[in-house]
């Protein structure tokens, strides 16, 4: 497989991203399970949504400590692409590979709706020539609710590590923040569901090109002809 | 055949050696006649372990010994044996039905109500609800792809149903969400008969190859019989008979009845279990302890397996110090199965359970005989004919006699109520819109991951929810509807449930699928009482008469009773549930027009009953009247051009009509565009001749569709070929009011999106700071 796909007890998402990314997009992907070794020649991982041991103390909380998070450090310390989407990227954060956390909804409700979010110029890859100026993602979480700290903000927006912003703010997340990226620009993480919209039955397609950008690495190295 | 009929040793808990007193009895549920029925079978008094295993066994929840005969009215297989959606596990021979969808795949899907745990707790009431449910489904070896739910609770005006409101919803959404099984919507209504009455019914469909399907049957003497799951607790003992708190010394009087839910720990069940059951020829039989736990699952696998069984209560995982044989047996401790296996190939489970950081226990064995056997501390407490249990439970046929407002509703007459001013019109609707029943329930299922597994199709709010079999790599597309309108089986029971069949079949129909199986949830007042128990029998006919004229199958379903208030029992509420198969993409239909220029066609005849509908409760605060007629062949020929004319590509959308009639029906269908409108008009008031019930009656057998113009005349031949009514009313438009004529009077010319924020925002203001 190229494409790692980590299973937690409690992740839900994890066939819906292997389904995106082999069915669809047709890079070779696979589930790991957390106990595992992130297996050689994986290219890429997606820490995917979920209940991770079942959200218990903190979204993410205890995922951080999993067998596998050992691999994920070592694998993102060398410039490996990953992205975690909802609960993946509540787990990255929890384990200081994204800064800041998640926290409840301010509506104290759980959301599940086709989300409007504006693209920012973050890098090469994420920005709006390959995106658009906004696009519609899934977005199914309730504690989605996005806070850093002044410095850590600063920061976030000094180096354009902001990927999307809400557009209405479903949540109450700080400066609409909706997914961001690391500073070196190999990490990634997001509320949306981008594996939620790419098939002609999903609410629309916008999660194509954001996987693509996502996994533009990838898919430079071994085009593949996408059927969706 | 060892049949002792010596008394058994004493308890080793001191606590449960009791006299089995006529007040014991009775506490438990027992009739005299039920205990000499024990007395007969055991041939010898039951102890208390024992007295508490007939009770639970033998409640209206496990035996249904007050519907059992009633039940039998339904068909249970399809009479066209070449048609699609065969069934492949009939109704009540598994925990769930399992029906045919094609390509050697199969669907298996149940309803399940947990009314009382929710009037009580409605967060754990309503959580524990779904992960039953969906217990019940994986435990057939499937996969589960939806969940739906039918709530009713009383009005919204009062804070108690706000915060059972809420306190449901959101029990739903953090069970569910978590375990990651799309939930699809379903219905809700609002009704003062439900006031600290609530219903909550769940229900979840699943997928899985015909060679996957699993049995809960104990068969293979000598194989090993494991406990699967968390550790057993006092909690839900309240909930099977009677206190836990007049057994023990400690007092108990801080225990929650109800169970508490915990979907982390039933996700990682659901995915030990389908890994588990994935290993061929690993499993011989699997049943989950829902309602009477442990007693229910060892009993009924070793009653379907034709066998003995025996247990040692030493060795099931506790997380509650000191319990005894009653309360280990009759615990209902969540997210719990009982395994058994092929002998020799233990580690095979261990390995999987192992892997998952669950609990996999051996606590007995399949044995020679028919016996339930159950030791504790070394010594016997139970030792029970297991078919006793199960096949010999007593059943009742209850007197019943006619409710005297069935007859006031038969000579009821329309010109009691006085004609609508056309000047009304707009408020009328407005008033319709607004009522929590008919509002939109966004509120509702924007709490709900209705997206998760990727098959999400039609979000809720459409006729029919609709998923993608993704999962199971095939192009084809299932579609769920629950339905019953209160009102019309209280004012007739019979007819008022085949239109909540008929209505549940035209959802699915409006959706483009066909209607495949039903799995129906009859929520009823206590059936001890005549007019109760003749509203449940009139009720029962008249859905399995449905059943039968459109060849549509029960294939599993639950009995609710005793749901009575202050003021007496609920309205009748037999749930109709319904799968259905769509087989392309390009022929799933919403209930929402998103283009100008759309001709709308009413099909069925134009609307003339008031009697039930939601007109009279909104205006005149009635629940009264004739029920509309019922006319199944005008029903089947409506839903059969439906069909037809999604199959060729012709209907762009459908939608049938039913809560607050045709300007209900109208109006919703242009909620889903942006600035929409619709200019239409009808020559004629119709067969009443009033325009309160050509607008709003709930007349049955309608539907209105849009269609490109230049198939308008296609259509018509269509349905005239078939003699159904056809009314061509007009087109839409993108003027954003919504414009009617009536016989050359304009009657209505409202702003569409006035109409919609009106129907949007109902239950949140509602649901604003309550």
């Amino acid at each position: 497989m190229k494409v790692a796909i980590i299973q937690f007890p409690g992740s839900n998402c994890d066939w819906d991203a292997e389904h995106a990314v082999q069915d669809v997009i047709g890079l070779p992907a696979g589930r790991v399970w957390h106990k595992d070794a992130l297996p050689d020649g994986v290219e890429a991982v997606i820490v995917p949504g979920g209940f991770s041991f079942g959200d218990y103390l903190r979204c993410g909380a205890i995922a951080r400590f999993s067998p596998i998070m050992t691999d994920l450090k070592n694998f993102a310390g060398q410039g490996g692409q990953v992205l975690g989407i909802c609960n993946g990227f509540q787990i990255l954060c929890e384990s200081g590979l994204l800064p800041g956390a998640l926290v409840r909804n301010d509506c104290m409700e759980f959301r599940c709706l086709n989300q409007p979010l504006k693209v920012e110029n973050s890098n090469d890859r994420f920005n709006t020539e390959t995106l658009g100026n906004q696009l519609s993602l899934p977005i199914a979480h309730g504690e989605g609710n996005y806070r850093a700290d002044e410095d850590v903000l600063a920061g976030l927006e000094a180096n354009n590590q902001v990927l999307l912003r809400y557009q209405p703010n479903p949540n109450g997340s700080i400066h609409d923040i909706a997914g961001i990226r690391n500073l070196a620009g190999n990490v990634y993480g997001m509320m949306p569901h981008p594996e939620r919209a790419v098939e002609s039955h999903h609410p629309c397609l916008d999660g194509l090109p954001v996987l693509q950008a996502f996994l533009q690495p990838l898919l430079q190295s071994s085009p593949v002809e996408i059927t969706a | 055949m060892e049949t002792s009929t010596a008394p058994l040793p004493p308890n080793p808990d001191p606590c449960l050696n009791v006299e089995i007193t006529k007040e014991l009895i009775a506490q438990h549920g027992l009739l005299p006649e039920e205990y000499e029925q024990i007395l007969k079978i055991l041939g010898r008094t039951p102890n208390l372990t024992e007295l508490g295993i007939f009770s639970v066994m033998w409640s209206e929840h496990c035996a249904y010994k007050n519907t059992r005969k009633l039940l039998k009215l339904f068909p249970t297989e399809k009479q066209d044996k070449n048609a699609i959606g065969q069934v492949l596990v009939k109704a009540g021979e598994e925990n769930a039905g399992v029906i045919d969808v094609g390509e050697g795949w199969g669907v298996a899907f149940k309803i399940e109500s947990h009314n009382h745990p929710s009037a009580i707790e409605p967060f754990e009431g309503a959580a524990t609800g779904v992960g039953g449910i969906v217990r019940d489904i994986f435990t057939m070896g499937a996969r589960p792809v939806l969940l739906t739910n039918s709530l009713r609770f009383g009005s919204l005006e009062s804070s108690q149903v706000k915060r059972l409101f809420r306190g449901v919803v959101s029990g739903i959404s953090h069970y569910g969400n978590c375990l990651g099984i799309p939930n699809m919507g379903g219905d809700v209504y609002f009704d003062d008969c439900y006031e600290g009455n609530p219903l909550v019914n769940a229900l979840c469909a699943g997928i899985l190859r015909h060679e996957e399907i699993q049995k809960g049957a104990a068969t293979g003497v000598g194989n090993p019989v494991y406990y699967v799951g968390p550790g057993t607790g006092r909690d839900g003992l309240g909930g099977a008979s009677f206190a836990s708190r007049e057994l023990t010394e400690e007092s108990a009087e801080d225990r929650p009845a109800v169970q508490k839910g915990d979907p982390f720990m039933e996700k990682l069940l659901l995915e030990a279990c389908l890994e588990m059951m994935s290993i061929p020829g690993l499993v011989v039989g699997i049943q989950d302890m829902g309602a009477a736990g442990l007693t229910c699952s060892t009993c009924e696998t070793a009653s379907r397996g034709d066998a003995g069984i025996e247990i040692d209560l030493d060795l099931v995982p506790q997380r509650e110090t000191g319990m005894n044989s009653y309360e280990i047996m009759l615990s209902e401790s969540q997210e719990r199965m009982l395994v058994i296996v092929t002998k020799g190939r233990e580690r095979e489970l261990e390995e999987v359970f192992e892997k998952w950081d669950l609990h996999a226990a051996r606590i007995g064995e399949v044995k020679e005989g028919d016996r339930m056997v159950v030791r504790h501390k070394g010594v016997v407490v139970a030792d029970l004919p297991a078919k006793s249990l199960t096949d010999e439970a007593p059943v009742y046929d209850q007197p019943t006699s006619e409710p005297a407002h069935l007859a006031r509703a038969r000579e009821w007459k329309v010109e009691s109520i006085p004609e609508l001013d056309p000047g009304t019109v707009e408020s009328a609707l407005l008033g319709l819109l607004q009522h929590p029943t008919i509002a939109s329930k966004r509120w509702v299922w924007q709490q709900y991951d209705h997206m998760v597994m990727s098959g999400c199709t039609v979000e809720p709010g459409s006729d029919a929810g609709v998923v993608k079999l993704s999962i199971a790599g095939i192009n084809k597309f299932l579609a769920i509807a629950n339905d019953c309108n209160n009102r019309f089986c209280y004012l007739d029971p019979y007819a008022g449930a085949q239109i909540a069949f008929a209505e549940c079949m035209r959802n699915l129909a409006c959706s483009g699928a066909r209607a495949l199986a039903v799995t129906d949830n009859l929520n009823f007042g206590n059936p001890n009482k005549p007019e109760a128990y003749h509203m449940l029998k009139e009720c029962v006919k008249g859905l399995a008469d449905a059943c039968s004229f459109f060849d549509v199958p029960v294939v599993g379903g639950n009995v609710s009773l005793y749901n009575e208030h202050g003021e007496g029992a609920i309205d009748p509420t037999p749930v109709v549930s319904m799968v259905g198969l769509i087989d392309h993409a390009e022929r799933v239909t919403r209930s929402g027009v998103t283009e100008p220029g759309l001709e709308l066609v009413l099909l069925g005849g134009l609307p003339h009953e008031l009697g039930g509908s939601y007109y009279l409760q909104t205006r005149l605060g009635k629940k009264e009247g004739t029920c509309p007629s019922v006319n199944l062949g005008a029903e089947k020929a409506l839903q059969d051009f439906l069909i037809s004319q999604i199959e060729k590509g012709i209907i762009c959308a459908a939608h049938d009509i039913s809560e607050g009639g045709l300007l209900v029906c109208l109006s919703e269908m242009l909620f889903d565009g942006e600035g929409l409108g619709a200019s239409l008009s009808l020559n004629e008031l119709g067969e009443s001749g009033r325009l309160d019930a050509l607008l709003f009656g709930e007349s049955q057998a309608r539907a209105v569709v849009a269609v490109n113009p230049q198939n308008l005349d296609a259509v018509r031949q269509a349905a005239d070929q078939l003699g159904l009514p056809f009314n061509s009313l007009g087109k839409t438009n993108d003027s954003d009011q919504l414009c009617i004529e009536v016989a050359g009077n304009a009657v209505c010319n409202a702003k569409v999106s006035g109409l919609k924020s009106a129907w949007e925002s109902a239950i949140p203001k509602h649901m604003e700071n309550a």
